[in-house]
């Protein structure tokens, strides 16, 4: 029986919580309170499809990308296969690994295109796509393990920079992951290229062959996992500080090489409270240091 | 893709296969044991949002599925997302202690499957709905039927094992979601077989063929002349007051004798009861008083020349007073409409006035079957006799129940009165509805209770996923049976 969608404004009465199967958002826009009801309701008119547009051609989605193959018909789709399409050629990888991404920024470019806003953020379970009118900036924190939140540094985004997409990937989140991570941050110029890249960061974070990891192939615990029967991460044992440094390493290398292509801004990597930072941080001030009060992962 | 205990969910389009114990793309969806259940982790986004504190950013994989309400500060816990245990006849998912006035309480929590479950609907309205034992149909599937007229409403009942498991597929699901939405107190749009067809909402005036019910009637056309007459007398000579069941003919009526109002020589159609009163003056239906009369005259036959007069003033009404037209008699007797005067502009007021506002209203009724049962007490019999004995409290996400006499634990409940999405299915197809026995610890375990399964209140209330919410204070409060706490500072953030 399927479940219409649900659309709701939050008790706080300030942000909207769209709602479709899988599909989860948290939506806040700022401005004048007419512009705000308007973005609220682009957002909701185009989120009523969106997962039926998805599932149309969700097998197709669940493809590896590679290039020459056929292409994506919806707009959504059409941005998850870009925003994977560079790492088609080295990494596995399909389509899914972008949805989330793609998804907040195709219902932030609803609400952006309907009202004037000075700022607003669509949230889709930790993969964020932001919008900052000039002069306007967002203060954004973040959490090491998602499962324990506790909020261990936060990144201040400016207008005047490119970042407009964040995305999180980790074994303990609510995707799969191939890698060890507890969760790797990207800041991208979109949400789905962030969504992305987080995803191949995430997984290359890791220390193959390690008896102390427990994977399982993706298909003993999901049988239609876009994975197949690759091995995703479901426990992670004692870990040494070299062996977690390694593993960081490993990470940090793809990282870097896609912070050198242009594919991210910046990334942040975690695993066993360790965290490496990759990109424009020292010179930007992003990703500043931890502090102990806990904060909205979104503050206004 | 083969996969023998892999059971696919149809709650979205994404179609997800799930393996047993895990849950689908959306968390909310789980396989437990080959029985797809929903586990609703909004419960613990709310709580997460309600705080203003924090979002997470990803839901956890590792939630417990539970996810209780919990309400008041004398706190109770519903059942609502608590999960069953069903079918495996494990103690219910809570068994939580706690002290009411030094008594040691003891409260067993659990959801439970019905599949014996469906809602009785009262409808108010003198429309016609449609006969007596028709089908009501919900997207052309079978979901009910028409049952008795009472006072001023229409009941439908609604659901039952037979329209969940017994017909087609289809016709299951389709009874399950308007069981579902009713319960949850959504609109839904009802057709019977050869009548109305109706959208109700609890608590909401139903809409008959496209026209929302306004006004309850104040009493059948008899009743209404009866409580008019004296405001009548000497501003019109006769009124008809138009209804479904007894039009009323003031003249003729009782009350009018009473008060000598004159004969008119006014000649109705449709069959005499007892003076002034008459059955079956036209069919039913959505027009005028209930019937498919549009034209007020039609009910009439000529007035008798030998008593009517020339200018004799005619008032026809509805029991609602939603229709009314006032006529005077030509030199030939013929009614002729005029403008309704000022003196009787009030009557015509006040018999609206006098009439509730129309409302569609579901109690939710199921039948706590055995394994439920088992899950409450090793001897499910005992469980039974105890509620007979009012030892044990029932109650549906803490609002009382009405039980059944007789055998089993058979009850109803105002769903207007629950916490808002309580309900949830399973695609059984079966409701899923929380059920609570509160009961004191000692009797608890003398009805052999799950006695090293009993926590204290404390344990589960600041774990994650819960939902504190506060008591309806129409409800009496569970734990006592008499009034409900003061409202909690934590309620509705």
């Amino acid at each position: 029986m399927r479940e219409p969608a649900q659309m709701r404004i939050l008790p706080d009465g300030r942000r909207l919580h769209l709602h479709d199967g899988p599909i989860d958002l948290i939506i806040e826009a700022f401005g004048a309170a007419s512009e705000v009801n308007a973005a609220y309701r682009a957002a909701a008119a185009r989120f009523v499809t969106v997962l039926d547009e998805l599932c149309g051609e969700l097998f197709f989605l669940r493809q590896p990308a590679r290039t020459g193959g056929p292409r994506a018909a919806g707009v959504i789709a059409r941005r998850m296969a870009t925003a994977v399409a560079p790492y088609g050629e080295r990494n596995f990888i399909t389509p899914m690994a972008a949805v989330a991404g793609a998804v907040a920024e195709e219902i932030l470019g609803s609400m952006a295109s309907a009202a004037t806003l000075s700022r607003a953020y669509v949230n889709n379970g930790g993969d964020i796509a932001l919008h900052l009118a000039p002069g306007e900036r967002f203060l954004v924190g973040m959490v090491e393990r998602p499962d324990r939140p506790s909020l261990f540094g936060k990144v201040e985004l400016h207008s005047t920079e490119p970042v407009r997409g964040i995305a999180t990937s980790g074994w303990r989140g609510r995707s799969f992951s191939l890698g060890i991570a507890d969760a790797v941050t990207v800041l991208a110029d979109h949400a789905a290229a962030a969504d992305a890249a987080a995803t191949i960061i995430a997984n290359a974070v890791d220390l193959p062959g390690h008896p102390n990891i427990t994977r399982v192939p993706a298909r003993e615990l999901a049988p239609d996992s876009d994975l197949g029967f690759r091995l995703v991460t479901q426990k992670v044992g004692e870990l040494s500080s070299h062996e977690i440094a390694t593993g960081l390493d490993a990470g940090v290398a793809v990282a870097d090489s896609l912070l050198a292509e242009g594919l991210i801004r910046s990334a942040a990597l975690h695993l066993r409270g360790e965290t490496r930072v990759v990109g424009a941080s020292v010179a930007s001030g992003w990703f500043v240091a931890p502090e102990k009060s806990s904060r909205s992962l979104i503050h206004a | 893709m083969v996969d023998d205990d892999a059971i696919r969910c149809d709650a979205c389009p994404v179609l997800c296969y799930i393996k047993p114990g895990r849950t689908g793309a959306c968390d909310r969806y789980a396989n437990d044991n080959g029985q797809l259940i929903r586990i609703d982790p909004h419960v613990v986004l709310d709580r997460a949002l309600s705080r203003g504190d924090s979002v997470v950013p990803f839901l956890d994989r590792n939630r417990e599925w539970d996810g209780n309400i919990v309400s008041g500060s004398d706190t109770f816990v519903t059942a609502i997302g608590a999960g069953t245990t069903y079918p495996d006849y494990k103690p219910a998912p809570f068994i939580i202690s706690s002290e009411v006035q030094g008594v040691d309480m003891v409260t067993v929590v659990t959801e439970g499957i019905f599949s014996y479950c469906g809602v009785k609907l009262k409808i108010d309205t003198d429309r016609y709905l449609g006969p007596e034992t028709n089908l009501v149909r919900a997207q052309g599937e079978s979901v009910g039927h028409v049952t008795t007229s009472e006072y001023g409403s229409q009941m439908l009942s609604l659901g039952g094992v037979r329209h969940l498991t017994g017909g087609s597929r289809r016709e299951g699901t389709v009874t399950c979601e308007t069981l579902l939405n009713l319960c949850d107190r959504k609109p839904v749009e009802l057709t019977i077989d050869e009548g109305a067809t109706v959208v109700v909402e609890a608590g909401k005036a139903p809409i008959v063929d496209g026209v929302r019910e306004e006004r309850m009637r104040v009493g059948c056309g008899s009743a209404t002349i009866g409580m008019f007459a004296k405001q009548w007398q000497g501003k019109v000579d006769e009124v008809v007051v138009f209804d479904d069941h007894i039009t009323g003919v003031l003249s003729e009526h009782q009350a009018g004798k009473l008060l000598g109002i004159p004969e008119t020589g006014i000649e109705m159609k449709g069959r005499r009861s007892t003076p002034g009163r008459y059955f079956r003056v036209a069919e039913p239906g959505t027009a005028w008083g209930g019937t498919n009369i549009d034209d007020p005259l039609s009910i009439l036959r000529e007035f008798d020349p030998e008593i009517a007069w020339p200018k004799l003033r005619l008032l026809m009404v509805s029991t609602t007073g939603e229709h009314h037209a006032y006529f005077e008699l030509d030199e030939a007797l013929r009614p002729v409409e005029k403008e309704l005067p000022a003196s009787l502009t009030e009557s015509v007021a006040r018999i609206k006035e006098n009439c509730e506002p129309a409302l569609s209203t579901v109690l939710f009724m199921a039948g706590a079957g055995g394994s439920l049962r088992a899950g409450v007490t090793e001897n499910p019999v005992r469980l039974t006799h105890s509620v007979r004995d009012a030892l044990t409290r029932v109650t549906c996400g803490g609002a009382p129940v009405y039980v059944w006499p007789g055998g089993g634990i058979t009850f109803m409940v105002d769903v207007s009165r629950m916490p808002e999405r309580a309900f949830g299915y399973v695609p059984t197809p079966a409701l899923v509805a929380p059920i609570e026995f509160t009961l004191k610890l000692k009797d608890y375990a003398a009805l052999g209770g799950y006695m090293d399964h009993v926590r204290p209140l404390n344990s589960i209330l600041h774990g994650e996923g819960r939902r504190h919410i506060s008591a309806n204070p129409e409800n009496p409060w569970p734990l006592s049976g008499t009034k409900p706490p003061k409202s909690d500072p934590r309620s509705d953030q």
